[in-house]
């Protein structure tokens, strides 16, 4: 047996980069504060002291300038890890990852490849309101040329993070704040988890929770509750949103015949959306109700803690969730809210 | 003066004209769709900096680069099939006229987001210094870049690292359609760089030996100290921004003063005056890049369209 040691997501992140830079002499990091401050959230402490100022890079605040740095070195060959402090300060630069990483080997004919991972935190921290409290994966998932990257353990993040270096398309890594404390098995040989292959965290047989990153543990955590009154959920990890393991959803939803998806965004044009279609195309016949997705509210993110708690989803709903779609429960009011999802 | 250079440069500006005169003609045939942006008028920029570049120096331009691309590679059919969306083009009719592209050239597009790919030429210089290779990036752009925040921003980077890049601004006057003096609180889009801090050169673009000097001072100060150039070249789109626009915005009199400066003309007289060839000679010149430009369409109309089947490539490495 291979020997495993318990470490955080955060230091599961950090093993990663440190293996692979010193594997591989191309790859660099580069972001705000990840140097001489030691990272915003600590991920990629001690790395300066071990790499030097060559390859673990402090930039201005300038996510369009350092994003398309990133972009140029990898058209001609070198691999960069650009950290966003947090995912929701990439939106400054979206076109850099839509228009040019994106989009760079398909409008040159295959001429480039670009081996680039833009990594992060992402989603709700907490009591941060709108603008630093936001679940953008939906967003990144809708472009082809990118893959999306959410995992929700330490083995998993750096499994992930790992393959995610070697690879040679643009990588959208969305990591959480919430979750870089969280303790997990990690094997201490070698370890690579690949992209596009979603894992079954819990077996069962009544209902298949769709979810990934910080919400798998909110699912798991509901599965435990309702194993209690002998309701056994089935809790599928995405792990990567693009490409979707779309044949691990559409067995498990075969077997068990209902399909709750569980996501910390926005319910509209959402993963959710494109998983519940996926589900009712692929296995209508097998479906014993219509697939339920539990979300964030329709709304920006509000300051105020219970607000915030109550605009989340949490174990309850998801429990509520699950019992509705057994016909245990009956249909609640939805709060009323904006937007086109109701 | 070196008079085979001289011609070279004369043959391929008028290669540049030729060929964008013969993409007008099958655009309004219907043969070229989509945008069309033609860079009449400005070829002594393009063929004049590139020119100065070692072959192994890489080139980032923006949607209106067909002249850098010929200046690069030479490659007249390419460009004109990917103009005409054929499977034999430069990105295989996957990029079309404004996604150019040669990778084993070090031509490096071809990108139509104004402004976005000047932090990308920063990044590919950055690449040069990070491999303690010699190569300088060349970066073109036009006056209306110099208003976006990518453009400062991939200055400022340029500027704090030291990366080895010459920054070129076409000003030809019109951020499309608007004049400079209504996009820009400064007359000189040079001066924007001095506070990152760069040095800069402002100079007749419409003077290719002008153009090609300059750069080669450029050129040499980037790869022997690592830091980046600023070269504002002043020039002259003479038509429309693109084949959609008649550019009714301008006075038949400030485009006739313009076209004075016709950098084809300007240097076919300098070299009919050193007596390097004679109006008869560079005809003859002009002839040979006329069937060169005809052989580009032919060869673009004779070419395959992209299998249908092979949409769903390079998507993914």
């Amino acid at each position: 047996m291979p020997e495993i040691r318990v470490i955080t997501f955060r230091e599961a992140l950090r093993e990663a980069m440190v293996e692979e830079m010193e594997r591989d002499s191309s790859i660099f990091l580069m972001g705000e504060e990840v140097g001489h401050y030691q990272g915003a959230y600590k991920v990629s402490e001690g790395m300066l002291a071990r790499f030097g100022e060559k390859r673990v890079i402090d930039t201005p605040i300038a996510e369009t300038g350092f994003a398309g740095v990133g972009i140029g070195a990898a058209m001609v060959g070198l691999r960069p890890i650009i950290e966003f402090m947090t995912w929701n300060f990439s939106l400054t630069a979206y076109d850099q990852l839509v228009n040019n990483a994106a989009k760079l080997r398909y409008m040159s004919n295959g001429q480039f490849k670009m081996p680039i991972v833009f990594r992060g935190p992402g989603g709700a921290a907490h009591a941060l309101a709108a603008q630093h409290s936001q679940a953008l994966e939906s967003l990144y998932a809708h472009v082809p040329g990118l893959k999306v990257i959410m995992p929700a353990t330490p083995a998993d993040a750096k499994g992930l993070l790992k393959a995610s270096i070697r690879d040679d398309n643009p990588v959208v890594f969305i990591e959480s704040e919430v979750m870089y404390a969280l303790k997990g098995e990690v094997p201490a040989v070698e370890h690579v988890v690949p992209l596009g292959v979603a894992e079954v965290k819990r077996p069962g047989r009544d209902v298949t929770v769709v979810t990934w990153a910080k919400m798998l543990h909110t699912s798991l955590k509901a599965a435990e509750n309702l194993a209690r009154d002998g309701i056994e959920v089935e809790v599928l990890d995405l792990r990567t949103i693009r490409p979707l393991d779309s044949e691990a959803i559409v067995a498990s939803v075969r077997r068990t015949g209902r399909c709750l998806v569980v996501q910390e965004g926005w319910p509209f044009a959402s993963v959710a959306s494109e998983v519940i279609t996926l589900v009712v195309r692929e296995a209508f016949d097998q479906l014993d109700a219509p697939p339920e997705a539990v979300t964030s509210l329709d709304v920006p993110m509000p300051y105020a803690t219970n607000l915030e708690t109550f605009v989340l989803p949490s174990p309850e709903r998801v429990v509520s969730a699950v019992r509705r779609l057994l016909g245990l429960e009956e249909a609640p009011t939805r709060p009323a809210v904006a937007g086109g999802a109701r | 003066m070196d008079a085979g250079l001289l011609l070279d440069l004369y043959r391929q500006m008028a290669l540049c004209r030729r060929f964008e005169e013969a993409a007008a003609k099958a655009y309004t045939q219907g043969k070229i769709r989509g945008f069309l942006h033609l860079y009449i008028g400005q070829e002594a920029v393009a063929v004049g900096a590139i020119s100065a570049a070692e072959p192994t120096d890489y080139i980032v331009a923006t949607y209106r680069e067909h002249a850098h691309y010929l200046a690069r590679t030479g490659d007249a059919r390419a460009a004109m099939a990917e103009l005409y969306g054929r499977a034999t083009g430069a990105s295989g009719g996957r990029g079309g006229s404004m996604h150019l592209f040669d990778a084993g050239k070090r031509f490096l597009g071809g990108w139509a987001i104004v402004g976005g790919h000047v932090p990308i030429a920063a990044g590919v210089a950055f690449a040069s210094k990070y491999r303690e290779e010699k190569d300088v990036t060349l970066c073109f752009f036009g006056d209306g870049t110099a208003n976006m925040g990518s453009f400062h921003e991939g200055l400022a980077l340029a500027g704090l690292w030291k990366l080895p890049v010459v920054f070129i601004c076409e000003n030809n006057q019109y951020a499309m359609g608007t004049p400079l003096y209504r996009t820009m609180s400064v007359p000189d889009v040079a001066v924007r760089a001095r506070g990152y801090p760069m040095e800069f050169e402002i100079v007749n673009g419409d003077d290719v030996l002008e153009m090609r000097d300059a750069t080669r001072r450029a050129l040499e100060r980037a790869r022997r100290t690592s830091q980046p150039f600023f070269i504002e070249a002043k020039t002259y789109r003479f038509r429309g921004h693109s084949m959609a626009d008649p550019a009714k915005y301008r006075s038949r009199e400030e485009v006739q003063k313009w076209m004075e400066r016709d950098p084809i003309q300007v240097l076919g007289q300098r070299i009919q005056t050193l007596g390097i060839a004679n109006a008869e000679q560079l005809r003859a010149l002009d002839d040979e890049v006329k069937a060169q430009a005809a052989d580009a369409v032919e060869f673009a109309e004779q070419s395959p369209l992209p299998a249908p089947e092979s949409v769903g490539e390079h998507v993914y490495a």
